[in-house]
């Protein structure tokens, strides 16, 4: 396809930082209000001003960092009309609906019920306090289920038909948007931001620790956080697995690249370490990996559930190969014809019309219709633009899942030592504590990775590759952009973490609530 | 200590809350500087929508994405 590269990759390159600048606030946003709302639920059960004073705090870091993040997720908005318009057009009716239902709860949900949690001390009943905070983390909550299911759409289009009239996909199904996809997915996303929570509250409780002050607010703290992230990481497992699994039948090429699969084999060895082969290449004899241990046949049952089951690699999926229900794949040569077979045909039906045609017409619908699965493989210009980034979401995944197996032990031995009295005395451990905060966002940001680089160069799934969803702009007007938002989200991060600093400085003693 | 029993009073707790803020004012100046660079000048200089600021009618915007999306194909064939 005669497309713009560096368009391309600069639309892409500011698509993915604003995300990942905006992903640094949710998962805070996500973790740190469940861990607040049960400090006051146990307020409110327990009528114990320290956990009242305890929850009041969280929430004022909290408001911060909802304060600094909220709506840098608009930005993003902005970029679907400007720098990807023929994505956005044709979309637009499936991501319509679940954006409104996002802002509307949005809205109404966080905007009411944040002002009670904040201003309503005292002033509501105590239980009419604790469901406004449970209300604000719900609708946050809710809100991430929305944009996540759109997400979720763009990986596993479902439940819409493509109008050749209006160019435009539009919905025959809400509900099959929320498909066990979507569903996984908002699951994972959301459970695995308790991590991110709850590694902050165990730094920062570590340093008021290490500060010798606060002792008892901050051992509570960390008691109520390492049972939020152990049971926030034990649950990202069993959603990961599940993910893992639909990934397996719905984006075979973003597990291949996960594991560094080329070629694919019956029993598959999941890789437990691996050094990737940086000159490899699909359909060469290079060795995958330098280096690579694997426990064996776990890749077959992860993906399929049986432990004998073949599991493609990229080779396979750009040869095409036998499913395991018998049926056979196409390659990627096959599904490009067939994809080029459809964009003639969406011309044809487009010459037909003007001509009033019924006949041509009735032909080019039948054969776009026949073909639309394989749309978007008719842009590439070699089956190898099928491929993603293999070593970036190769050791995007394992970075993903090694910090998740630390954060894991971390929480369990603190819990542990916690329990038994010890962990304030232990000033090695509380720093550890304290520096391993950004590891939680890097966890985060590495599932992301995963996700989205993996599944490249796909904006939708065998439907649009990003060669044919950018606008028709110039790339140094992309390239302006990316530099202003990087300037304007770094001074957001900046004043971000400044007053997030200060304020934990002061630590809960100050009675500095938001309306005081 | 008063109770809200009235949406006056609701009300009320808003305002106060608003008018008693120390720290929470910085924020929302950040929010709202925020917003203001975001909607009016980043969306209105730099971020127009494409299609709307180039075509008037959705019939315009459909046949100039059709023409893109099949012009890719045409250029590869040939």
């Amino acid at each position: 396809m005669n497309a713009d590269v560096t368009l391309i990759d600069w639309s892409r390159a500011q698509f993915a930082l604003t995300a990942m600048y905006h992903w640094l606030f949710v998962p805070l946003t996500l973790g740190l209000g469940v861990i607040m709302a049960i400090m006051e639920s146990i307020y409110y059960k327990t009528g114990k001003e320290k956990w009242k004073r305890t929850a009041k705090f969280w929430m004022k870091l909290f408001g911060i960092n909802f304060a600094i993040g909220v709506a840098t997720g608009i930005i993003l908005e902005f970029e679907f009309g400007t720098n990807w318009s023929n994505y956005s057009w044709f979309v637009g009716d499936i991501f319509g609906a679940p954006l409104a239902i996002e802002g509307i709860i949005a809205f109404f949900m966080e905007a009411t019920f944040i002002a009670v949690m904040y201003f309503g001390w005292n002033k509501v009943s105590k239980g009419f306090h604790l469901s406004s905070t449970w209300l604000v983390v719900i609708g946050a909550t809710i809100s991430a289920l929305w944009i996540l299911v759109a997400n979720a759409w763009m990986q596993n289009p479902v439940g819409m038909t493509f109008n050749p009239d209006t160019v435009r996909n539009e919905m025959t199904d809400f509900w099959a948007l929320i498909s066990p996809f979507a569903v996984d997915k908002f699951c994972h996303t959301v459970i695995s931001s308790w991590l991110v929570g709850s590694a902050f509250v165990v730094g920062v409780s570590a340093y008021f620790l290490l500060k010798k002050r606060e002792t008892e607010f901050a051992l509570d703290s960390i008691r109520i956080a390492v049972i939020t992230g152990t049971l926030g990481i034990v649950l990202s497992v069993i959603t990961g697995d599940s993910s893992g699994h639909l990934i397996a039948q719905k984006q075979p090429m973003k597990l291949a690249a996960m594991e560094g699969l080329y070629d694919g084999s019956k029993g598959a060895g999941l890789t437990a370490i691996g050094i990737l082969n940086p000159a490899k290449e699909p359909n060469d004899d290079n060795e995958a990996f330098l280096l690579d241990i694997k426990i064996p046949k776990m890749l077959s049952f992860l993906a399929n559930r049986d432990f004998e089951s073949f599991v493609p690699g990229v080779n396979d999926l750009i040869n095409g190969y036998t499913k395991n229900d018998g049926t056979i794949e196409l390659s990627t040569q096959e599904k490009m014809n067939r994809g080029k077979l459809a964009i003639t045909a969406l011309s044809d039906y487009s010459k037909a019309k003007e001509a009033k045609d019924e006949t041509a017409l009735v032909d080019a619908q039948k054969r776009l219709d026949d073909n639309f699965p394989y749309f978007g493989y008719g842009y590439f210009d070699s089956p190898e633009d099928a491929v993603p980034n293999v070593p970036l979401t190769f050791y995007a995944f394992r970075i993903m899942v090694c910090l998740a197996g630390y954060f894991f032990v971390l929480f369990i031995f603190v819990w542990i030592v916690n329990h038994r009295r010890k962990f304030e005395k232990m000033t090695w451990l509380q720093w550890v504590c304290l520096l391993s905060i950004p590891l939680a966002y890097i966890t985060s940001q590495a599932g992301w990775i995963v996700a989205e680089v993996g599944r490249q160069p796909w904006a939708i799934q065998d439907i649009l590759p990003v060669q044919a969803a950018v606008s028709d702009i110039s790339a140094s007007s992309v390239k302006t952009t990316f530099i202003i938002f990087a300037v304007l989200l770094t001074a957001l991060f900046i004043a971000e973490v400044s007053i997030m600093v200060k304020q934990i400085k002061l630590g809960p003693a100050v009675e500095d609530e938001l309306h005081k | 200590m008063q109770r809200i029993k009235t949406v006056k009073d609701f009300l009320k707790m808003y305002i106060d809350g608003f008018k008693s803020m120390t720290w929470g004012k910085t924020l929302w100046v950040i929010i709202l500087v925020k917003l203001f660079i975001m909607f009016a000048i980043l969306k209105v200089f730099f971020f127009p929508n494409f299609l709307n600021s180039h075509f008037d009618t959705d019939s315009q915007k459909s046949d100039f994405v059709k023409q893109q999306l099949i012009k890719s194909n045409i250029n590869q064939n040939n």
